[in-house]
């Protein structure tokens, strides 16, 4: 019961402790730096926990401050939008188009992003040292919060938090699958109406699982194909999680009247700020999981 | 300049003039919509078999997949090439260029800042609109052509200068596309949605997208016969044209009215879908010598069997995935031309 991805967190999590040992017997000589490794395999190495950090990914910035290490931030994306706090910081654009100007006029000891080589680069060689966390999967969360625990001096309440996201995770996960009583049914989570769709190895798709539905698409599609709309109308539905902008265009859909989902009305929306705890592989998942598990209990036959 | 050069490269029409022949082809094209449309009635996200087996035994879910999203999809697409054939065989005469499209003159970028404005105004997506935002869509869509092309001739002064008119054109799409893009930067959520516009796309082609398309096509066609008379005077040269007594501006108008008409009501329905309106009329010039008439019946034929073979195409590659059709009929639009090019090379 959703035993892999949990392995996996616990998987990133010694794997960090490790970092964390080598840390420490590095450390035993003298003043403690701390050696980490971005999710692109570079060294980092710390002589003390950054005081002043930019972070243009909204998941980083909300561990960070879930590590209750918020005060640190200097400049954020335009994309983080919690905790409320962030809104009052400076906005550096978005991975996309970063304002590199914003950035360095914040001065910060580390740069947290995601996945962005051309923007990696931009900012190294203005001398800034530039910290990769991809988070795309469940796995990330566990192994994010552990990294920029070791990173902040905070490890303990990384160990913490971790602990507790797992614990709220399960505990939703077991409540919902109980309260389905074996009925899982059958989900298309729609993440854009071209239409793609998550498949079961995004994030969604994965927290889907979890909680007990089954995904109208196959795993070997990726993470998010285009869809042929046919596609959705034979796979017929129990629940459709769509954009609320979104849903009440289903219906006009060609054919899609005929599917269960539409035909009895079971579509979830979700509003913005909870739609980003679905969407967003970071602390705040066991949201996401209480969201996605009362949608389908609620909709659920 | 490019243009220029490689519409020199393709070099005039070789074919001969045979009346026989125009109606062959004709015929070709009508038999290839109808043998495409059977064909599109059993590819999609099924097996070949499970398909026919639909089509032999119909229960309620293969009524939906064959008679409400397969059939009208490739009608619709059909439709959609069809008006695109149109107007590029318009364009085509008007300018005297084998090169030119139906996006020439800022039309496409104007109808794409049309649907944005209207997307941002309601806060909606491309993907299911009832009736009324259909209408409004296509009307949006319209309106932005029109004022493309207005945008257009206001900076050439008028229709008369070909060169001033095409350079004209450049121009107002850029500076259309440019307007775009800031207003998408605002909103992220339509960004995407105009993402798979830009890129062209079958997916929801519906029965109200079809009966819009057909109307619009039926309605534009008789104007542009009754105006073939004045291309094949245009065909002889501006000066020429102007000697024969031939209202050259009134006639640009109305031809440039009739362009914007029909790329707006293809480019609301299936985004920016590039290459058909090109080649098309590049492939009934190859096969028959017609006149300007001809052109007009015989483009919007090979058009819509065009994008119907793309559509297929875009569902079928991947499947049960898809390809965004404007990326099939840029493939299969760019290997002709490239074709057309080498040919022309080796028989030099």
């Amino acid at each position: 019961m959703g035993a892999p991805a949990s392995r996996s967190i616990r998987r990133a999590i010694v794997a960090a402790l490790r970092v964390l040992v080598c840390a420490f017997a590095a450390g035993a000589a003298g003043a403690a730096p701390i050696v980490l490794f971005d999710s692109a395999h570079h060294e980092h190495r710390f002589e003390h926990p950054p005081e002043r950090i930019a972070s243009l990914l909204p998941a980083l910035t909300e561990t960070v401050c879930e590590l209750k290490e918020c005060h640190r931030l200097v400049v954020v994306d335009r994309y983080s939008n919690w905790p409320k706090s962030v809104a009052l910081l400076p906005k550096a654009g978005g991975l996309e188009d970063v304002d590199v100007e914003q950035i360095v006029s914040a001065r910060p000891d580390v740069v947290l992003l995601g996945n962005a080589p051309r923007v990696e680069e931009r900012l190294r060689s203005l001398g800034l040292v530039v910290f990769e966390l991809e988070s795309e999967t469940f796995a990330d969360i566990g192994r994010n919060v552990s990294v920029l625990g070791a990173m902040l001096g905070v490890p303990q309440r990384a160990e913490r938090l971790n602990r507790q996201i797992e614990d709220s995770v399960a505990e939703v996960a077991a409540a919902t699958r109980a309260r389905l009583r074996g009925h899982a049914p059958l989900v298309y989570f729609e993440v854009d109406p071209a239409p793609y769709g998550a498949g079961p190895q995004s994030f969604m798709g994965q927290m889907l699982a979890r909680v007990g539905a089954r995904n109208i698409l196959p795993a070997n599609l990726g993470p998010f194909p285009r869809l042929n709309p046919e596609y959705v109308v034979r796979a017929n539905p129990d629940v459709i999680l769509v954009s609320a902008a979104d849903a009440s265009q289903l219906v006009q859909r060609p054919g899609w009247d005929r599917i269960r989902a539409v035909r009895e009305s079971h579509i979830c929306t979700f509003p913005p700020e909870v739609r980003d705890t679905i969407v967003r592989p970071g602390p705040r998942v066991a949201e996401g999981f209480e969201a996605l598990s009362q949608c389908l209990l609620r909709m659920a036959p | 300049m490019t243009r220029l050069v490689v519409a020199q490269a393709l070099g005039p029409e070789r074919a001969v003039r045979d009346p026989g022949r125009f109606k062959r082809w004709v015929l070709i094209y009508v038999g290839a919509a109808v043998l495409l449309a059977a064909v599109s009635l059993v590819v999609g996200t099924s097996s070949l078999r499970t398909s026919l087996a639909w089509l032999m035994s119909p229960d309620v879910l293969s009524n939906a997949v064959l008679w409400d999203i397969r059939l009208p999809r490739t009608l619709g697409a059909w439709s959609a090439g069809a008006l695109l054939g149109l107007a590029g065989a318009i364009a085509q005469s008007v300018f005297r260029n084998p090169l030119a499209d139906p996006y020439l003159l800022g039309s496409a970028t104007g109808a794409a800042l049309g649907v944005t404005v209207s997307l941002l105004a309601t806060d909606a997506s491309l993907a299911g609109f009832a009736w009324l935002g259909q209408l409004g869509l296509t009307g949006a869509a319209f309106v932005g052509a029109s004022a493309g092309v207005a945008l257009t001739l206001a900076l050439s002064r008028g229709a008369l200068q070909t060169p001033s008119l095409l350079l004209a054109g450049v121009v107002v799409a850029f500076l259309l596309g440019a307007f775009t893009s800031l207003l998408l930067l605002s909103s992220p959520e339509t960004w995407r949605t105009m993402q798979s516009f830009m890129l062209g796309s079958t997916s929801f082609l519906g029965w109200r997208a079809v009966v819009l398309l057909t109307a619009i096509l039926a309605v534009s066609l008789p104007p542009s016969g009754l105006l073939s008379r004045g291309l094949d005077a245009l065909t002889l040269g501006e000066d020429t044209a102007l000697s024969l007594g031939i209202p050259l501006g009134a006639l640009r108008l109305a031809l440039l009215g009739l362009l914007s008409l029909t790329t707006a009501a293809a480019v609301s329905q299936v985004g920016v879908v590039g290459f058909v309106g090109l080649v098309a009329p590049h492939l009934v010039r190859e096969s028959a010598h017609v006149n300007s008439r001809q052109l007009v019946i015989a483009a919007p034929l090979c058009g819509g069997a065009l994008l119907q073979a793309a559509d297929i195409l875009s569902r079928c590659i991947i499947r049960p995935s898809e390809l965004p059709v404007g990326v099939v009929t840029a493939c299969l639009g760019g290997t002709y031309l490239v074709l057309l090019l080498w040919r022309k090379a080796r028989r030099e």
